[in-house]
C-alpha cells in the first residue's frame, strides 16, 4: 500500500451490511444509462449470476447531482422528487458508481429541506442505497473463480466512492480475490482525477492539469489497463488519455480503461455485453 | 455580540479581482511548471508529515470529533466569551479595541504608534495583519513594519503577499530567495547555504528587535475566562515581538476564542500535527498581560485589536457559522489537488486555497470572490483532513448557490447574487425539466442515443483537452429490453 498518500475515509462509520436479498433495484444513473451502457449490464449480470434478481424502474432518470453541486437545489429537488417513487419494496438499491450513490445516500435529504414525509422517504431509499461494488464485496461476498491470464491492471477510486461511501478500499479487495490479476498502484492514488462534473468545463485549465497528471501516474504503472467504479471517472481519464493518443499519433489506446463490473465479469467466465461486438 | 457587522461594506478590497482577471491567473498558475514542480514536492512533503503524525485513525477521529465539539460550542457562545475575554484582558492591564473594518483596525494601531512616537514596528507571523493590509497603512504613515518570521521577511523583501497562510514564502526556490537577498540586502553575497541565508535574516532582525518601539503578533487561541493569548509558532521570533518592544499589540479575528483553558491543549495538539507535521511547535507564547512590578522583561503596554471583517457575517448563518471554527493549519491547502496546480498567489485573496474560498466571500464580498468556490472539483480531501471538520466541500456548493441565485432582499452575503446569469438559470431550469420528468427524459435519451452521430465535436471545456463525448448506440434500458 502506498502510504501515507493513500488517505482513509475519516468521516464515515463502518456500514452494517444486511443478508444477500431476493432482489435489488438497480439505479443506473444517467451517465451509464447514455454513455456506458454495458457497465450496467454487466454488473446486472453479476448480479443476477449470484441469483439475485434485478429489478429496473423505468422511471429513473438523474440523481440530480449536477445541479445540487453547481449551487441549483430548486432544481436538483424537482427531480429528486421524481425519483422518490422508484423504490417501493424495502430491496436495496444498488447504483454502479460511487458519485451518484453518494448523492442519494447524502444528499437528497438536504435537497428536501423541512417536508417530514418526504424526507422520511428520501432516508428510507439512503439507508438502503449501495455502490455496486460495495454490494458486490459486502452483500454478495463476491468469491468467483478467476479464469483470465495473468494481467496487471491499476485502479482508480473515485473521490465520492472514497470519502462519501467509504468503499475506497472494495475495489482493491474484489481485485484481490482474482488470482491472476496484479494490482498496481499509482502515485498519488487518493488524488482527484479532476472531473467533478461541471468543475472541467468551467475550469478546464485546471481540470486538464489534473487530469493529465493523473494519465502520467496511471501510465506509469506500467499495468495494462484502468479499472474502476465510476464511470465519470473513467470518461475523464480515458478521453484524455485517447487525446494524448490522437496528438501523438499513436493508433493503439495507451490507457483503455472499463468498469470494474465488465472486467469482473469477463474474469470470471461472463460474457461482457461488449465483448459480443 | 458587542458589535455589529457592518452590512453594506465588504471589508477593504485587497485590490479588486474580477472574474475574468481571476481567471487568467489562474491560467498562468497552472501553465507555469516550474511553480507547479515546487508546490507538488512542497505539498507531498507536508502531507507525508501530516499522515505521519496520525498513524492511529482512532486517535485521529476522536481527536477531530473534539476539536470540532470545542470550536462550535465556543462559537455557540461567541458574544458572551468576547465580552468576558474583554473583561478579563482588561482585569490583566491589556487595552481591548474592537475593529468593523480594516480601516478601523488599522487606524487604531495607527493611533498607538502615534502616541509612542514609533518608527518602527517588528511583527510577528499574523494573517489577519495581512488580511488588512497592515504593513501598506503603517508605511502609508510614515511607520515602518517589518517582518520578522522568515518566510514573511522573504515575502516582504521580494515584495509579494504570503502564497500559504503557515509557509509564506513556499514559492520560492532557495535560489531566488538567495538572489534577493543579495539584492535587496546590504553586504551580503549570493549564497544559496540555506543555513546562511537564516543566520543571514537572522542578523538583520535581530537588530531590529532592539530598535522596534512596538511589536505586533496574531493570535492562535485567546482563553476567555483567563484573559490569555495564546500564540505558536517555530523560530522564536513571537516571543521577541512580544517581549522586547515596548509596547506589544495583538490582533485577531473574533473567531478565535475558546472559554477555557483546558479547551487549549486539544486545538493546540491538533492544530501543528495538521500543520507542519509536528507534534509541538517549539514556542507556544501564553501572554496575560504587559510587565508587572518586578518582572525582568515584558512589555509595558499591550494591546488587543479584535476584528470582524465579514465574520459577523458568516456568524448569523447557522451553516456558514462553520467556516469560523478554522484554527489556520493550512491542512486544506496542502492536501488541495487545485492548490497544488495552482499556489496561493492566483487566488487574489489573503487567505488561499480551500479556506480561502470559503472565508473570503465573507471578508471581500461575492462581487469579486464569487468564481473561487466553482474553482474545486468537489473532491473532499479538504473536508477529510479539517481538524475541526469544516464541511468546506458543503460550504462551497452553498456559496455556488448564494452567487447564482437572482438577487433577493435581506441575503445571508454581501453580494449575493453576483453570479445570477439569467441565461445559466434557464439552462438549470429546463434541465430540471428534462430530468425531472421521466418520460420527457426517455424521449431525449431516446432521441441522444438514435442520432448521437449529430454530438457536436466540441464540447465546450470537455474537448480542450479530451475526445469528445458520444451517446452509446443504445440505452442501458434498450439493452435490458432487447436481453428480456
Amino acid at each position: 500500500m502506498s502510504k501515507p498518500l493513500v488517505s482513509t475515509n475519516a468521516g464515515h462509520q463502518a456500514r452494517t451490511y444486511p443478508p444477500r436479498p431476493e432482489a435489488v433495484y438497480f439505479y443506473g444513473t444517467c451517465l451509464v444509462d447514455m454513455f456506458v451502457p454495458e457497465a450496467g449490464m454487466d454488473a446486472i449480470a453479476l448480479l443476477e449470476r449470484e441469483g439475485i434478481r434485478v429489478i429496473f424502474p423505468d422511471n429513473q432518470t438523474c440523481c440530480g447531482q449536477p445541479a445540487f453541486t453547481s449551487g441549483f437545489p430548486e432544481e436538483a429537488l424537482q427531480v429528486v422528487a421524481s425519483q422518490l417513487d422508484l423504490f417501493p419494496g424495502d430491496y436495496p438499491i444498488v447504483v454502479p458508481s460511487g458519485s451518484c450513490g453518494g448523492m442519494i445516500r447524502w444528499h437528497w435529504e438536504k435537497v428536501i429541506g423541512d417536508d417530514a414525509a418526504l424526507k422520511a422517504r428520501a432516508a428510507s431509499i439512503a439507508a438502503r442505497t449501495y455502490e455496486f461494488a460495495e454490494f458486490l464485496l459486502h452483500v454478495v461476498g463476491f468469491d468467483r473463480k478467476d479464469e483470465g491470464p495473468a494481467t496487471t491492471v491499476t485502479l482508480h477510486t473515485s473521490c465520492s466512492a472514497r470519502r462519501e461511501m467509504g468503499t475506497h478500499l472494495v475495489g482493491r479487495e474484489l481485485l484481490a480475490r482474482l488470482g491472476n490479476v496484479t494490482l498496481a498502484h499509482h502515485d498519488h492514488e487518493s488524488e482527484c482525477c479532476g472531473f467533478g462534473g461541471t468543475f472541467s468545463l468551467k475550469h478546464p485549465d485546471i481540470s486538464t492539469a489534473m487530469v493529465t497528471d493523473k494519465v502520467a501516474s496511471l501510465k506509469a504503472t506500467g499495468a495494462n489497463q484502468l479499472v474502476t467504479a465510476d464511470c465519470g471517472c473513467m470518461l475523464n481519464i480515458t478521453k484524455r488519455a485517447a487525446k494524448e493518443d490522437l496528438d501523438a499519433g499513436r493508433a493503439k489506446p495507451s490507457l483503455p480503461g472499463e468498469h470494474l463490473a465488465t472486467f469482473l465479469l469477463r474474469r470470471t467466465g461472463g460474457k461482457p455485453v461488449g465483448d459480443a461486438q | 455580540m458587542s458589535h455589529q457587522p457592518q452590512q453594506q461594506s465588504s471589508g477593504q478590497p485587497i485590490a479588486f479581482v474580477s472574474a475574468q482577471a481571476l481567471r487568467a491567473r489562474m491560467h498562468d498558475a497552472v501553465n507555469d511548471p516550474h511553480l507547479r514542480q515546487s508546490f507538488r514536492g512542497a505539498m507531498d512533503f507536508l502531507m507525508a508529515k501530516r499522515a505521519a503524525q496520525f498513524p492511529d485513525q482512532d486517535e485521529l477521529d476522536s481527536l477531530r470529533t473534539l476539536s470540532e465539539g470545542i470550536r462550535q460550542y465556543s462559537l455557540s457562545k461567541l458574544p458572551e466569551l468576547l465580552e468576558q475575554l474583554e473583561a478579563n484582558l482588561t482585569r490583566n492591564g491589556v487595552k481591548v479595541h474592537w475593529a468593523e473594518t480594516p480601516d478601523e483596525a488599522n487606524a487604531i494601531m495607527l493611533d498607538i504608534a502615534r502616541r509612542h512616537s514609533a518608527k518602527l514596528i517588528v511583527k510577528g507571523k499574523s494573517m489577519v495583519s495581512e488580511e488588512i493590509e497592515f504593513n501598506h497603512a503603517m508605511e502609508a504613515a510614515g511607520v515602518g513594519a517589518l517582518e520578522s518570521d522568515m518566510g514573511e521577511y522573504i515575502v516582504q523583501l521580494a515584495g509579494e503577499k504570503p502564497s500559504h497562510i503557515i509557509m509564506p514564502a513556499i514559492h520560492q526556490t532557495k535560489q531566488q530567495i538567495a538572489n534577493l537577498f543579495a539584492e535587496k540586502i546590504p553586504g551580503v553575497d549570493y549564497t544559496d547555504n540555506v543555513d546562511a541565508l537564516i543566520r543571514i535574516g537572522r542578523n538583520v532582525l535581530r537588530d531590529k528587535f532592539e530598535s522596534a518601539d512596538i511589536g505586533l503578533s496574531g493570535v492562535n487561541f485567546a482563553v476567555a475566562e483567563t484573559g490569555t493569548l495564546c500564540l505558536v509558532e517555530n523560530e522564536g521570533n513571537g516571543r521577541m515581538c512580544t517581549t522586547v518592544p515596548k509596547v506589544h499589540i495583538a490582533i485577531t479575528g473574533i473567531e478565535k476564542i475558546v472559554e477555557k483553558l483546558e479547551h487549549v491543549a486539544p486545538l493546540y495538539s491538533i492544530l501543528t500535527r495538521s500543520a507542519t507535521g509536528q507534534a509541538v511547535s517549539t514556542y507556544f507564547n501564553m501572554i496575560s498581560g504587559p510587565r508587572k512590578a518586578g518582572d525582568k522583561d515584558g512589555p509595558e503596554e499591550v494591546h488587543l485589536v479584535l476584528l470582524d471583517n465579514g465574520r459577523s457575517q458568516a456568524y448569523a448563518d447557522e451553516q456558514l457559522r462553520k467556516t469560523l471554527q478554522c484554527i489556520r493549519c493550512g491542512a486544506c491547502m496542502n492536501h488541495c489537488p487545485v492548490y497544488t496546480r495552482i499556489g496561493g498567489h492566483a487566488y487574489g485573496t489573503t487567505y488561499p486555497g480551500p479556506i480561502g474560498k470559503i472565508v473570503s466571500p465573507h471578508m471581500m464580498g461575492l462581487e469579486q470572490t464569487h468564481l473561487l468556490p466553482t474553482a474545486s472539483s468537489l473532491c473532499g480531501a479538504c473536508g477529510e483532513v479539517c481538524p475541526v471538520k469544516i464541511p468546506i466541500p458543503e460550504l462551497l456548493i452553498r456559496l455556488r448557490g448564494e452567487a447564482n441565485s437572482a438577487p433577493h432582499a435581506n441575503p445571508a452575503m454581501v453580494g449575493q447574487g453576483a453570479a445570477y446569469d439569467p441565461k445559466i438559470s434557464f439552462v438549470w431550469r429546463m434541465w430540471a425539466r428534462l430530468y425531472g420528468r421521466p418520460a420527457t427524459y426517455r424521449a431525449f435519451s431516446w432521441l441522444a442515443t438514435r442520432f448521437r452521430a449529430l454530438t457536436p465535436r466540441k464540447q465546450s471545456g470537455w474537448t480542450v483537452a479530451r475526445t469528445p463525448l458520444q451517446p452509446a448506440p443504445r440505452r442501458l434500458r434498450d439493452m435490458l429490453k432487447d436481453r428480456r
